[in-house]
């Protein structure tokens, strides 16, 4: 008899006879996550890929944090804070009695100290720039000081931190892993191997790390959030191939698919009716687009870049990542606040496109590169494109590099064309700001940036500055309105063609539990760890 | 043979030097930037440079690569960009995965070939021959992707005699090795049938067969003594080949080798990971190839040494 089948059936006739038993999270038991690659640290000033952030997140607090499985704001290692009239000051009061997993009670010491660390050019952090709007950051990087002078600390329990200019994600800043409070004697008596023995304030303290096998974390019972973590034991095992993985679901070895279903198997994951409450579904802060890089000719003329835009087939593109995908018209994904839900963009019609090109004096079409990440299904999804461009006269040569080829060809300029598959845009926390400067914003579009469309409009950046001067709550509402005008006007220009918006789907066996919502976590990317449970737990 | 042994020395420290040099030089080659990987996305042009600078990426190549070449030569592998761990840790950690699988994969690969070959040998020409020589064929020409999970499906998700991938037992080692032995054993099986062929037709061996000996004393006993030299003189080959031909069955079962660690750092292009990983195997490439040019003459006393 087939086993997985047969457990999970007896595992659903269970739910079925008691949901509410069912649905009560239970202190106890342990989860193994599995994922492809070693994770390459767990130092929340330097770890920046998807696997570690949110592991990161399981072992460190910072000042703020989100409402589990939302992009809301709350205040975590601060129990509260106050805003100056005037938006510069930030006074946050902490919550006392937060311990760190060596013993040593956290202060507003070392939430300076975590600061100055952070933005110390040692510690090269590549969040360290987020931190920019603080006062005192420039002497840091610099040189000039160790000390950042725009934090204070008049008590333990209060941290003052002024910022040199009014930033209204200041607070999205806070909650960013890069930001979060690590003890000093600890990072110094560890040295260069500080990101493979973290000590943190978190729900998950760190027990070993065997490079390349596991990483092992239990429930820090002085945790000052009462009742989490539900999960005593959390294994990370490493190395395994993500279709041996779901084999090693379906037997009962491990508990979450931390890369996600394979594509190859997804059909046949999605079919199987006993894997209906298995497999998490939820909207990730993310665009897949095509870059045109606007100094390139002829991609430098706006009806050519709307005529690439409008001859794309968004939805067959979509079906050959097995629905994987909802079509996007815009630059931000629907989750994001400033999305536009009346704006549907340009809409797909290849007549329209060889008109525009005809305009444009391209009626004979043209040909030109597109570059891609080789691993599937960015391949195919270029083929897909270049057929698409072929029906309007466009002549697509491919270019399937290595992922860091393709990054370093769109930082140069020399790429004119990118399908960001793989490299795509995923927000660092859910404000609009953050999909704009870095990649189509004035700031990114140099040497090396990630603009690669190289698209420079000072009159939009001057429009984002202002947005982001808007820092009191009731001008919330104005501010995503100022920016969904200026994402509209980037629709406009056309940089970009966008194409889909990802959706995650999590994996995870039926002894696990907890609202889906918290297997896609939006911020604790794939999986809040803090908030599931062990079904059998005693 | 100690002079031997002696130019064989050197000419292997030159063949490491020039190994070193060829890498360093191709991942500076690259098309591709470390320190953009490092730094992240929402980097400045500022923090790119300051991170250059701390790297020592900003030297001109030559004092990099002898600076690097200095401190290869007390130990020190340097520090990974990603990770920011100790190259020489990370590599010692996860060579003896590399090498148990490479010892099992050896073993099964003679398991499976030199019965083969002499099954084949002795049947020259008749069904059972052909027979071998396509299954053999089939294995050397199998992915080792799809050979090793038809294995894990078929042997631990369906029948679970043995565990699906992962390391640190016998039996972790069996399906990984066999998925390895398979390829190799189809390829030392012709040889192993080819040798054998020609040593059954020596003048010894008639005269054995002559003397009344059975057939079977005289395939594994005179003629198997002779057939199975340049299989010993292979086997020093493998080890390169092996040194780099794990990264697949690393990444499907889940075995925590060199190979895998190499796979990240070319993705990452991490530099110190991918010098260290190269040189480490380039050596043990070299002292393989040593043995096995040592082993030979001993074996065979007809080959001189020059």
């Amino acid at each position: 008899m087939n086993k997985p089948i047969m457990a999970a059936a007896a595992a659903l006739a269970l739910l079925a006879a008691c949901p509410a038993l069912a649905d009560q999270p239970k202190q106890g038991g342990a989860a193994v996550v599995t994922f492809n690659n070693d994770l390459t640290t767990l130092d929340p000033q330097v770890g920046y890929d998807w696997q570690n952030w949110s592991v990161i997140k399981s072992i460190f607090d910072g000042l703020m944090d989100y409402k589990p499985g939302t992009t809301e704001l709350e205040p975590d290692l601060a129990e509260s804070y106050t805003v100056s009239e005037d938006g510069l000051t930030y006074t946050f009061k902490l919550r006392s009695g937060v311990k760190f997993h060596n013993g040593r009670t956290m202060t507003s010491a070392d939430v300076k100290w975590s600061l100055e660390h952070a933005i110390n050019p040692t510690t090269q952090s590549p969040g360290g720039g987020y931190l920019s709007a603080i006062a005192g950051y420039d002497d840091i990087t610099g040189g000039k000081s160790t000390e950042l002078s725009g934090v204070s600390t008049p008590d333990d329990a209060t941290v003052v931190i002024t910022l040199s200019r009014p930033d209204a994600t200041f607070l999205h800043i806070m909650a960013i892993n890069f930001a979060y409070v690590v003890p000093k004697e600890e990072v110094e008596k560890a040295g260069a191997d500080w990101g493979k023995q973290p000590v943190g304030t978190g729900a998950f303290r760190f027990v070993e790390w065997v490079p390349g096998q596991r990483i092992v974390l239990e429930r820090n019972k002085d945790y000052y959030k009462a009742g989490a973590p539900y999960l005593d034991k959390l294994t990370f095992e490493f190395g395994l191939d993500p279709t041996v993985a779901v084999l090693k679901l379906k037997n009962g070895e491990i508990d979450i698919v931390g890369d996600g279903i394979p594509p190859a198997q997804f059909t046949e994951a999605m079919a199987d009716s006993a894997n209906q409450d298995l497999i998490a579904k939820g909207d990730q802060l993310h665009t897949g687009y095509v870059t045109m890089n606007v100094n390139t000719p002829p991609l430098d003329n706006l009806k050519v870049r709307q005529a690439i835009n409008m001859a794309i087939n968004k939805d067959r593109i979509v079906k050959i990542i097995n629905n994987r995908a909802v079509v996007a018209a815009q630059a931000l994904p629907p989750a994001m606040p400033g999305y536009n839900p009346d704006n549907e963009g340009y809409p797909f019609d290849p007549e329209g496109a060889k008109k525009l090109l005809a305009e444009a004096g391209l009626g004979d079409g043209f040909t030109i590169e597109l570059y891609a990440m080789n691993v599937d299904p960015n391949p195919r999804i270029a083929q897909a494109i270049q057929q698409d461009l072929a029906a309007i006269g466009i002549k697509i040569e491919i270019k399937s590099l290595n992922q860091a080829e393709v990054i370093a060809a769109g930082g140069s300029g020399k790429a004119p064309m990118i399908w960001s598959g793989g490299m795509a845009w995923i927000a660092d926390f859910p404000d609009p700001n953050n999909f704009y400067y870095g990649i189509l914003g004035c700031e990114g579009a140099v040497e090396g940036g990630w603009n690669w469309s190289k698209y420079c409009n000072q009159a939009l950046d001057d429009r984002g500055h202002v947005a982001d001067a808007m820092v009191k709550d009731d001008q919330q509402a104005e501010r995503i309105e100022l920016w969904k005008g200026i994402f509209d006007d980037v629709l406009k220009d056309a940089p970009w063609a966008p194409v889909f918006n990802e959706i995650r789907f999590t994996y995870h066996s039926a002894r696990l539990g907890g609202d889906p919502v918290l297997y896609t976590d939006p911020i604790h990317i794939p999986v809040n760890y803090d908030y599931i449970f062990a079904k059998d737990a005693q | 043979m100690l002079g031997y042994l002696a130019r064989r020395i050197a000419a292997a420290a030159f063949i490491l030097v020039g190994v070193t040099v060829i890498t360093f030089s191709l991942s500076y080659l690259m098309p591709a930037d470390p320190v953009a990987m490092i730094a992240g996305r929402n980097s400045t042009a500022e923090t790119r440079q300051l991170i250059r600078q701390q790297l020592g990426l900003d030297r001109p190549l030559v004092i990099q690569y002898t600076s690097y070449v200095a401190r290869l030569a007390q130990g020190d592998f340097g520090r990974s960009y990603a990770r920011k761990t100790d190259v020489g840790d990370l590599i010692w950690s996860r060579l003896p995965a590399t090498l148990l699988l490479m010892l099992g994969a050896i073993v099964a690969e003679l398991l499976i070939g030199i019965p083969a070959g002499i099954y084949a040998a002795t049947r020259r020409g008749k069904k059972a021959d052909k027979a071998v020589m396509t299954l053999s064929f089939v294995g050397v020409s199998a992915p080792q992707f799809v050979v090793g999970l038809s294995l894990l499906y078929v042997f631990a998700y369906m029948l679970g005699w043995l565990p699906l991938g992962g390391y640190g037992t016998f039996a972790h080692l069996v399906l990984p090795a066999l998925t390895l032995g398979i390829a190799g054993g189809g390829w030392y099986s012709r040889m192993m049938r080819s040798s054998m062929v020609d040593v059954l037709r020596q003048d010894y061996v008639r005269t054995a067969r002559a003397k009344g000996v059975p057939e079977w004393r005289v395939v594994l006993k005179h003629a198997l003594r002779n057939a199975i030299l340049p299989i010993v003189a292979m086997i020093g080959l493998d080890v390169g080949i092996f040194m780099s031909g794990t990264v697949v069955v690393e990444s499907v079962f889940g075995w925590p080798g060199i190979g895998q660690l190499m796979w990240q750092a070319i993705q990452g292009i991490d530099i110190p990971i991918i010098m260290g990983v190269t040189t480490v195997a380039a050596a043990f490439i070299i002292v393989g190839n040593l043995l096995a040019d040592l082993v030979a003459p001993l074996v065979d006393p007809r080959i001189r040494l020059r």
